[in-house]
């Protein structure tokens, strides 16, 4: 559906994104990662055509972003940074003059306009000028001129910004929705977000891919160890060196006590979950077991590893 | 075409809810009315003295052009507030659509420049049909109660050379707005822009060189003093028109290169 092909863009001698290539098919949800001025905003635009890129090849929904802009813009819905509103508008008013300019008229216009509000929770507020809305209710303005027209691809660049947590809740159910008759790619730096939300996950970083993955993948190939807390009671002198002889455990440590209380973390590497086994040793070991939980590594942590490699210094993407 | 519409409804709409399309027209309204009550008992007054000497004296006063003089005075102000208020119309065209990220929607709709482009300068020229048409009153009743009747051309011209005029200043005020992405820079450089092409035969000397010709040629008011003499002159239209196609060129290639320079 969407096809990057050696998507470069320079801004005079800054280079924004460099070489990205990748591929988002049919009812995907393809996340764009990355800090501040990774690329991800610059991406979505190239593939909105809202500006070309310095080099490379972009095909959108069959179209040539380039050649055919106004046949892949028809099928492409597309949120900015900013959603892309006038205050002095009532919400009806400027989703109506969205339709019309995406080439929408008439009763399927009026059906869509209903739709559209409703998907975005905006059932009642159409009258109500959207200067005087609140950011979130800005940000759900944003993503209903995204669907207005029905697009087959959705560009999103961050949806959740700004957002209440019930709020963020609802526009990631209405992004998964979405998915199957619609393909979507949007960007974001919340990575829960990602995980929750995509199929794919794309870390981008100074302009260049790092890793292309689903979240699942990306935090099992790093690492993918696990880090175990125990709680136990009883005297667990003992225990460190009961643990360390399992061959996953890479360090066993024991950190407070309250009491006979005791909490214990265990580092293990690999992706075998030992929890199991840990749970059996403590027991013949003659302890109480109170507590134990494991964590695996997230795709922050994946995050953190992959784009700190180099010591950086952020830079502000330009607008 | 639909798009096209809906372009021009949502800048006349933009327009009408601001305070600067009252503001403008307030002001217009009010400068040019004052003017035209100004300029008619003027000569009002001058025919009246005439008359008295005339008949103090014996025989006709001198022939006189009444509506004329009272029609170029007119005008004459008209292209001058024309000048000062129009380009507070245009300053938020692009410059508004940049700042606030609007013309990200406009440029990722299907839509082509031309369209937005001719959409706005559609709906600021609808705008300026509502600054002039409520002073065709003015001319009406000065064409009524003068007595004999006075030609028609002049009048009617004048309008078209301000229509003109007017598009000229909206099609540069269109470019300047989408050069920044600061309202107050457009309007100040549209303003001087054409502040200076005002005058510019000023510089001119009396020789006929071809500077001094040019000069004289690019004189945006002298084309349009033909035009409330009563002469229609395809020069003037020529002149006009160009300056207008020019404009809107203009707009245009700065929208492309919105496109390859950011």
């Amino acid at each position: 559906m969407i096809e990057a092909e050696n998507l470069t863009k320079h801004y005079g001698s800054y280079t924004a994104i460099d070489d990205v290539s990748f591929q988002v098919s049919q009812g995907e949800i393809l996340g764009l990662l990355g800090p501040n001025g990774a690329g991800k905003t610059t991406t979505m635009r190239i593939l909105a055509g809202f500006f070309p890129a310095s080099e490379g090849k972009a095909m959108v929904a069959g179209f040539d972003v380039f050649e055919q802009p106004l046949e892949v813009k028809r099928r492409v819905g597309y949120l900015p940074e900013n959603p892309p509103l006038y205050g002095e508008m009532s919400v009806d008013t400027y989703l109506r003059f969205v339709a019309t300019i995406k080439g929408t008229a008439g009763s399927q216009l009026r059906s869509r306009l209903s739709q559209a509000k409703d998907r975005c929770g905006l059932g009642d507020e159409g009258g109500r000028l959207i200067k005087h809305l609140s950011k979130g209710y800005r940000q759900r303005v944003g993503l209903a001129q995204a669907l207005i027209h029905e697009p087959e691809i959705l560009i999103l660049d961050e949806p959740t910004v700004g957002l209440d947590p019930n709020q963020i809740i609802e526009v990631r159910e209405l992004i998964k929705n979405l998915a199957g008759d619609h393909t979507v790619i949007l960007s974001t730096h919340i990575l829960p977000e990602v995980s929750m939300i995509c199929e794919r996950v794309i870390i981008l970083n100074h302009g260049k891919i790092i890793a292309v993955d689903s979240p699942q993948n990306l935090t099992t190939r790093l690492g993918g160890g696990q880090s175990i807390q125990l709680e136990v009671a009883g005297r667990a002198e003992e225990l460190p060196a009961l643990l360390e002889t399992l061959p996953q455990v890479t360090s066993v440590s024991v950190e407070r006590v309250e009491g006979t209380h005791q909490s214990v973390s265990v580092e293990t590497q690999g992706s075998d979950d030992i929890r199991h086994v840990i749970a059996r040793k403590v027991i013949d070991a003659g302890l109480d077991l109170f507590q134990l939980s494991a964590q695996r590594m997230t795709l922050e942590d994946v995050f953190v590893e992959l784009t700190t490699e180099e010591n950086e210094v952020e830079e502000e993407e330009p607008v | 075409m639909r798009s096209y519409r809906a372009i021009v409804q949502k800048e006349l709409h933009a327009l009408f809810v601001s305070p600067i399309a009252y503001v403008v027209l307030a002001v217009f309204f009010l400068v040019t009315g004052f003017y035209f009550f100004f300029y008619l008992t003027g000569v009002l007054d001058y025919l009246m003295q005439q008359g008295l000497q005339a008949q103090q004296f014996g025989g006709n006063p001198p022939p006189f052009d009444a509506p004329g003089i009272v029609m170029q005075g007119f005008f004459g102000i008209v292209s001058f507030v024309l000048l000062l208020l129009l380009p507070m119309v245009t300053m938020g065209s692009f410059s508004e659509e940049k700042k606030s990220g609007t013309i990200e929607l406009l440029l990722t709709s299907p839509v082509t420049h031309l369209q937005v482009i001719l959409g706005k300068f559609t709906a600021f020229m609808l705008f300026l049909f509502v600054m002039l048409t409520p002073t065709i009153l003015n001319t009406v009743l000065l064409y009524v109660f003068s007595d004999p009747l006075p030609p028609l051309a002049p009048m009617l011209l004048g309008y078209l050379g301000a229509f003109l005029l007017g598009g000229s200043l909206l099609a540069f005020g269109l470019f300047f707005s989408s050069l920044t992405e600061n309202q107050i820079v457009a309007v100040v450089v549209t303003f001087c822009v054409f502040m200076i092409l005002w005058v510019i035969d000023f510089a001119a000397g009396t020789a006929s060189t071809l500077t001094n010709e040019t000069l004289r040629y690019l004189s945006v008011l002298k084309h349009y003093e033909d035009f409330t003499r009563g002469i229609l002159d395809t020069q003037h239209l020529v002149f006009y028109f160009s300056l207008i196609f020019l404009g809107l060129f203009l707009t245009s290639v700065s929208l492309d290169s919105l496109r390859w320079r950011q």
